[in-house]
């Protein structure tokens, strides 16, 4: 606590940096996962395409990631921008998947009617499959948030700042307190983090809450017909 | 003669395989009337419905409203022409009510103000209280869901209803109450509306001309709901006429006539002693609820019983449990659900025919 204390400065400054590099890589992750789910929504092949190559990209080591990347795209092995770019791929790899969950989870009929109705395919993909996707894309961003925020730590063994440093630091001066603070904090963030998307999700989606808190009950129902007579008379 | 909204001329549907789904399909729709498509399903009633609003494109074949080819619009165009009401009420959950009912005005350039306000005024139209335009869909009942659907249908003021099984999916008393309401509605709009149903009775009660489809989208009748019940055109429209109506009527016949026999149950403990004569008995535990049946020198094996008859319901759920029991005899039950006794198909038959003939007396 006292050793916390004392540099929180830092432990703050780092917890910035490892935040920055977890939550870019999100929000760029679902605008390339969105398209490229939309794409595969178009033949059973290429969602197949989709699919399997969204899940090899996830299973290459984060590690080789961060060192091979600055020979793909030229630069320099410090540059955060490494991080940013594989912590990317990994986040399209988690979210392509869910984006197509999410898209398969609007009701068909309602997609019928939409059509029925006039809607144009871009209209009819911002106003109904991206709001009603909504609450599955959030549990796939859910899963990417947590999974970024503890892979940025192993970058910190390339020497980009984050809260991992305080791992690598405490090894090498063999001082557990400061282990176990990069540990807390970075539990926190992940807490926190998640508590931002959860208030977020209930924002974006109210209907979802309204459905929950008020089913539809025959007294409903009765004071519909009752209307219907004051209407009919 | 009514003037003609929609005409089919020579319109075939063909689906990879060469099926046909609607074959060869003439006829001219009324304007200001209500047409009812009904036939069972496959007969391409549907996909004759969504050929007016290029949902399904046509193999072959004209299709015109108002004197216009419907390809000579664009599609998303021609589709906020015509209102559309579907079995699922299709409405978007994430929206309110209000704001579902004012989908076509918002997507034809309507300003917000504007269409929110028309859109209050529908609620009362189909019969709702304004205090529900503020709700979600999934806070209504089916019903209700469904009366949104023909509001959201009726907001852009369109000459033409599509509605396809719109009151397949509520219970009967409700769609008893949509259909009225409907009829009422028609009156003061006089919209020009396409109705498809499998129901025979709703296209009956709904149609000013009923298009009765056969299987592998044929039209085998077209005319008003009178001349199909009097007359029909050939065995399928008379076997699909007389087949579900008499057997729907039913539902609407007391069962006063039908005699309960007292009836010979056995216990479940007691089984397999002294059957071997052979006839069926009844199983009951302890309370006298009914298990099952037990054959002839079935030893102590049970079948699983038929429906069940509960004292004054209607003859037809008096029939179908005569019908249903392995035994040939249904099985009445009282309001606890003990064996009350037995009714047997045939005196149950006497009396579906002495209600008919009464009826007929009385016509």
């Amino acid at each position: 606590m006292e050793w916390f204390l004392a540099n929180s400065g830092t432990v703050f400054t780092l917890a910035g940096q490892h935040l920055v590099l977890a939550v870019i890589p999100m929000v760029l992750g679902l605008l390339v996962a969105i398209p490229l789910a939309q794409l595969a929504r178009r033949s059973s092949t290429l969602r197949a395409v989709v699919l399997t190559a969204s899940s090899l990209l996830y299973t290459i080591p984060s590690l080789a990631l961060f060192i091979i990347l600055p020979t793909v795209i030229g630069t320099r092995i410090l540059d955060p921008l490494n991080v940013i770019v594989a912590l990317t791929i990994y986040a399209v790899a988690l979210l392509v998947r869910a984006a197509l969950d999410a898209f398969d989870s609007v009701d068909d009929d309602l997609q019928q009617a939409a059509v029925a109705m006039g809607f144009r395919p871009l209209a009819r993909f911002l106003q109904i499959d991206l709001p009603l996707s909504l609450p599955v894309m959030f549990a796939g961003l859910r899963v990417v948030s947590v999974s970024n925020i503890s892979l940025v730590s192993v970058a910190a063994l390339l020497g980009i700042g984050n809260l991992g440093m305080l791992f690598t630091s405490g090894l090498q001066r063999d001082f557990v307190t400061e282990v176990m603070v990069g540990i807390i904090a970075i539990l926190i963030l992940a807490l926190v983090m998640d508590a931002i998307l959860v208030v977020l999700e209930r924002l974006l989606t109210p209907w979802a809450r309204a459905a929950g808190a008020t089913p539809a009950g025959p007294e409903r129902a009765t004071r519909g017909s009752a209307a219907t007579v004051e209407a009919g008379a | 003669m009514a003037e003609a909204m929609i005409e089919f001329q020579s319109v075939t549907k063909k689906y990879q395989g060469g099926q046909a789904a609607v074959d060869d399909l003439s006829m001219s729709i009324d304007k200001g009337a209500i047409t009812v498509f009904v036939g069972p399903s496959g007969c391409g009633k549907t996909t004759s419905l969504r050929m007016i609003n290029r949902m399904v494109e046509p193999t072959s074949g004209t299709l015109t409203v108002d004197g216009r080819d419907v390809t000579s619009v664009p599609a998303p165009q021609l589709r906020r022409s015509m209102g559309y009401v579907m079995q699922s009420s299709g409405l978007m959950p994430h929206r309110t009510v209000l704001d579902n009912i004012a989908t076509v005005p918002r997507l034809n350039g309507v300003s917000k103000a504007e269409s929110r306000k028309r859109a209050e005024e529908l609620l009362d139209v189909v019969g709702l209280a304004s205090t529900l335009g503020k709700r979600y869909p999934s806070q209504l009942s089916g019903g209700q869901q469904q009366r949104v659907g023909v509001a959201r249908a009726l907001a852009a003021d369109p000459p033409v209803l599509l509605m396809d099984e719109p009151f397949s999916a509520v219970d009967p008393l409700v769609r008893d109450e949509l259909q009225k309401e409907l009829l009422r509605l028609q009156r003061d709009l006089a919209k020009t509306i396409v109705f498809v149903t499998h129901d025979i009775d709703e296209a009956t009660v709904l149609g000013d001309k009923v298009a009765v489809f056969a299987t592998g989208g044929k039209l085998a009748q077209y005319a008003a709901p009178e001349e199909i019940l009097r007359a029909p055109a050939n065995e399928f429209v008379a076997a699909f006429v007389g087949r579900d109506r008499g057997f729907r009527h039913l539902a609407f016949s007391p069962s006063d006539g039908v005699r309960i026999h007292a009836a010979q149950t056995v216990r479940l403990h007691e089984l397999g002693t002294g059957n071997g004569a052979g006839d069926w008995q009844l199983v009951v535990d302890d309370e006298g609820r009914p298990l099952g049946w037990s054959g002839p020198g079935a030893g102590t094996a049970t079948v699983p019983g038929g429906s069940l008859f509960r004292k004054g319901e209607t003859l037809r759920r008096a029939l179908d449990a005569a019908l249903s029991s392995p035994s040939g005899l249904g099985v009445a039950v009282d309001d606890d659900g003990r064996v009350a006794g037995i009714l047997k198909a045939d005196e149950v038959l006497a009396v579906i025919d002495a209600d008919r003939r009464a009826r007929q007396g009385r016509l």
